[in-house]
């Protein structure tokens, strides 16, 4: 638990490390059954089992610790987390602040909510974001933020699914897969789990898979614009995957909690595709785009043309999960949420969003001025750097010790990511310069 | 007609023998809600006429959720409530149905979520993720505020976003291959996250239990209480005091015997304390007030009763570090595990108000607000009890567990709703020993409580 005693700001929203060498107060586990004390005869469940110890995000959290007790005076710069650190527009957190205080009155006050949402913030999530692609409001799930809803559209498909991810890719969608028991064993040799296809996203294929040498699967998870890799499919790319889930009778989740930092034409939304409603979810997030990290917001859409291969319509399954498993996100969220899609609100928050983007744009100009291949950062507040033949572990530890800065290295997103790291464009202006700076003296 | 509608209008309760009747092509207006006598209407399980030509993926459903009778009990509620006011628009309806509470929170809480919310457009007050386990003050505020010489320690505690969602995760931890128990009656997300795991059989429509789920008889006769010697061993066993729905409240002896009957198993306890605040009698708020419970128990417990939270969403589970599965490994890892990847922490702005809740104001204001809700308690049971009732519950919960011998729970709710416009929760929707009862619960504004239980006296004098 150690990792949840460091600074809040420090700490990691995906996973906390559960190295069996990981001490506890009582009883010390030291992958044996512990002598003190009584043991329950209740079986761990073997897909925790299952899951690999030494998870990204804790083992950054660590070393930056380490780094931290190392080099007190060092000025750490944290690229590492997609942290967002910009404050939310006033406009928004008044909305938040007048929706609490409402509550203590008679008439404001409001209990249980809707477990789909709010009806007029599923409203204007549909016509913001899905205004000219037919998603209509009651296809809209308001939640707590997309690493919840990629768990409860996993409890909802079940473990006898058969699931593929980007290599790279956001651990979640694997982790999750694994707790269900859908993923199969890991296999050390190749760094995989065995159930699971991992579809090669590398610079050779410019970040895309190759779908005619893909496996068939139930569910294809993806993302763009990426994370890691900072790339956005195209429409035409995004039509071919649409047409590989039909042609395959699969169902894609496609994330697109950082569509708001697309800069050129590429899709925000899978459902620009047509006949996507047939074949895709589509989870998103208030998170990265309105600083919501804290706040939790996040939503998915089902459509109603969704179906099982009985014909049973996937949405009536999901809501069930909504309102079984959960119990809406917080009103006050919400509130927050609906201000988020204002006009002055969304005005407000695309000049964050702006400024993150311009963080990106310099980081990647500072790597590239070291003469390396620098990718994403132009739809994605995320730079991926290439170090050929370099382990990305040495060159994060190399990163950190000369200058100081917390990157992410590929490899913790799935073995598609060796050789790169992931650097993010969340910080201060100042922070962000500062790396800057420090990055083009790297090989000085 | 869109699936979407159907969706609205057929589901019925999770576990009752309930019919909707269910017309693809109808509208919502028209819903007619029929009792049939033995009937489970599966209808939400057929597929629409309209998807029998339309494009279908390859992916199979879910089992599991197949498995689920119909929709979760509380929609369903509203849904027939929904229904109801369209039948009649001008009626008063009074919703002592869904324990929802009614009363604004005290001011000292929201104003504290709405300071976090102004700081949060500061560059000082401005916090991104916060640790999934919850805020450290707020750990340290719940370990010393609920339970102080209890020996729970702050990392013990895990800030969620509510007690029914801890339950789900509390699910995925520890999987499938799990067996559970329930008492019978109880709060309908045990059974139905159990089934969605996958931990239980088919539901069997005679005996109206799902296969594999161990179900604890909870009547007048055993004083609410289980007879454990008449209980298989089972892996886990839900326990909820004070009970929702029948009211009861364990005492001391009785969750010695539960500790030492999960001990004597091999069992984890899932203790769902979230009524504890309103107990009057001396019974024990947590589990770990019985010696050895820590090495058996998990608590879990929620703000939503408490500090008016339902809409603002804060609870928290206790899952000490003693607690081992066979092999050793501490659950409290796997929890953490799950919390971290599975989600992402309470909001912030609730946790905030969660902090000032546990402040020696907001506690008082807290106790002011239960107090008044165990007011309308009273009114209700004296009510029932004066119309020559078996009244039960009331004391220690702010729900009435009313005995209607003989008679259909849903039978009951029906005449009631349409002869009083008072909307109650029928027992068979916690599960076969809930027929004939009724659930009321005392949420409501003072006048709609005193209302409600006018019009009871008129109808059953």
């Amino acid at each position: 638990m150690q990792y949840s005693q460091l600074s809040t700001r420090i700490c990691i929203p995906y996973a906390v490390s559960l190295q069996p060498k990981t001490t506890w107060n009582r009883p010390k586990f030291n992958n044996e059954k512990s002598t003190v004390g009584h043991c329950t005869r209740v079986p761990r469940n073997a897909n925790m089992e299952k899951l690999q110890s030494g998870y990204l995000f804790p083992e950054i959290c660590m070393r930056e610790f380490e780094h931290s007790q190392k080099y007190p005076q060092a000025g750490l710069i944290r690229l590492g987390v997609g942290d967002t650190t910009e404050p939310i527009p006033d406009i928004i957190t008044s909305a938040m602040a007048e929706h609490a205080h409402a509550l203590s009155t008679v008439q404001g006050y409001r209990g249980y909510g809707a477990e789909q949402g709010d009806t007029a913030l599923r409203k204007a999530i549909a016509e913001t974001f899905y205004r000219d692609v037919g998603v209509k409001a009651n296809e809209v799930f308001v939640s707590d933020g997309a690493q919840c809803d990629i768990s409860r559209l996993q409890m909802l498909m079940g473990p006898n699914v058969s699931v593929a991810v980007q290599d790279p890719s956001f651990p979640g969608y694997i982790d999750s897969s694994v707790i269900v028991g859908q993923a199969g064993m890991f296999q050390d040799e190749n760094g995989k789990y065995e159930n699971i296809v991992y579809m090669k996203c590398g610079h050779e294929n410019n970040f895309f898979p190759d779908l005619s040498t893909t496996s068939r699967t139930d569910i294809i998870f993806f993302c763009s614009p990426n994370n890691p890799t900072g790339y956005a499919a195209s429409r035409q790319q995004l039509q071919q995957l649409v047409e590989f889930a039909k042609a395959n009778g699969s169902i894609i989740v496609y994330d697109s909690a950082y569509a708001t930092y697309i800069s050129d034409e590429s899709p925000k939304s899978i459902f620009e595709i047509p006949g996507a409603k047939e074949v895709a979810i589509e989870v998103s997030s208030f998170s990265k785009f309105a600083g919501f990290t804290g706040v939790r917001l996040g939503w998915t859409v089902v459509p109603e043309e969704l179906l099982y291969l009985n014909g049973f319509p996937v949405i009536k399954d999901y809501n069930r999960i909504v309102c079984t498993c959960f119990n809406g996100a917080s009103s006050v969220a919400q509130a927050g949420g609906l201000a988020c899609l204002s006009k002055d609100g969304y005005r407000a928050l695309s000049a964050v969003v702006d400024y993150y983007k311009g963080n990106a744009g310099i980081i990647a100009d500072a790597f590239a001025s070291l003469g390396l291949k620098v990718y994403g950062g132009k739809n994605a507040p995320y730079v991926w750097v290439h170090f050929p033949g370099m382990s990305s572990w040495d060159i994060f530890s190399e990163i950190l010790e000369k200058t100081h800065i917390v990157t992410v290295p590929g490899r913790g997103f799935g073995p598609g990511g060796e050789e790169y790291i992931r650097v993010s464009a969340f910080g201060q202006r100042e922070r962000i310069l500062e790396a800057s700076r420090r990055l083009k003296n790297l090989y000085k | 007609m869109s699936l979407l509608q159907h969706l609205s209008t057929s589901i019925s309760s999770s576990s009752s023998a309930f019919l909707v009747h269910s017309n693809f092509n109808s509208r919502t207006k028209n819903v007619s809600l029929q009792a049939k006598r033995n009937g489970i209407c599966k209808c939400v399980a057929a597929v629409p006429k309209e998807s029998q030509t339309a494009y279908k993926t390859n992916v199979s459903r879910n089992g599991n959720l197949a498995k689920l009778q119909a929709g979760y009990l509380f929609p369903e509620i509203g849904r027939r409530r929904a229904a109801h006011l369209l039948k009649y628009p001008d009626a008063q309806v009074i919703s002592l149905g869904i324990g929802d509470t009614t009363e604004p929170i005290p001011e000292v809480i929201t104003s504290a979520m709405g300071k976090r919310s102004e700081e949060l457009s500061t560059l000082e007050g401005y916090s991104g993720y916060g640790a999934e386990q919850g805020e450290k003050s707020l750990r340290a505020a719940i370990a010393s505020t609920f339970y102080s010489n209890l020996g729970i320690e702050d990392d013990d505690i895990f800030v969620s976003d509510g007690a029914k969602c801890d339950i789900s995760r509390l699910q995925v931890v520890f999987g499938a291959d799990v067996t559970m128990a329930v008492q019978d009656p109880s709060y309908p997300a045990y059974v139905d996250s159990s089934v969605i795991m996958g931990q239980t059989g088919q539901f069997q429509k005679d005996v109206l239990k799902f296969e594999s789920i161990e179900y604890m008889k909870c009547t007048p006769e055993n004083g609410f209480f289980p007879d454990l010697s008449g209980v298989s061993r089972t892996d886990i066993i839900f326990f909820c005091s004070p009970n929702n729905p029948t009211g009861a409240a364990a005492t001391r002896e009785q969750l010695t015997q539960l500790v030492k009957f999960a001990k004597d198993n091999g069992s984890i306890i899932v203790y769902d304390s979230a009524y504890a605040m309103y107990m009057s009698e001396d019974n024990p708020r947590s589990i770990f007030e019985i010696p050895g419970a820590k090495e058996v128990a998990i608590e879990t417990s929620s703000f939503s009763k408490y500090a008016g939270f339902t809409g603002v969403r804060l609870g928290w589970t206790v899952v000490p570090k003693e607690l081992l599965f066979s092999d050793g490994f501490p659950v409290a890892k796997d929890f953490n595990r799950i919390v971290c990847t599975c989600f992402n922490g309470a909001s912030n702005i609730a946790q905030a108000g969660g902090l000032a809740c546990l402040s020696p104001e907001g506690l008082k204001a807290m106790h002011e607000v239960i107090g008044f809700y165990k007011e309308n308690t009273d009114i209700i049971v004296e009510t029932f009890n004066s119309l020559g009732f078996n009244v039960y519950g009331g004391k220690n919960a702010p729900y009435v567990w009313v005995h209607f011998p003989g008679r259909s729970s849903w039978d009951v709710f029906s005449e009631i709703l349409e002869k009083t416009h008072v909307v109650t929760t029928p027992g068979s929707g916690f599960g076969p020993a809930g027929e004939g009862f009724v659930r009321v619960s005392a949420f409501g504004h003072r006048s709609n409580i005193l209302e409600a239980c006018k019009r009871f006296k008129q109808l059953y004098k």
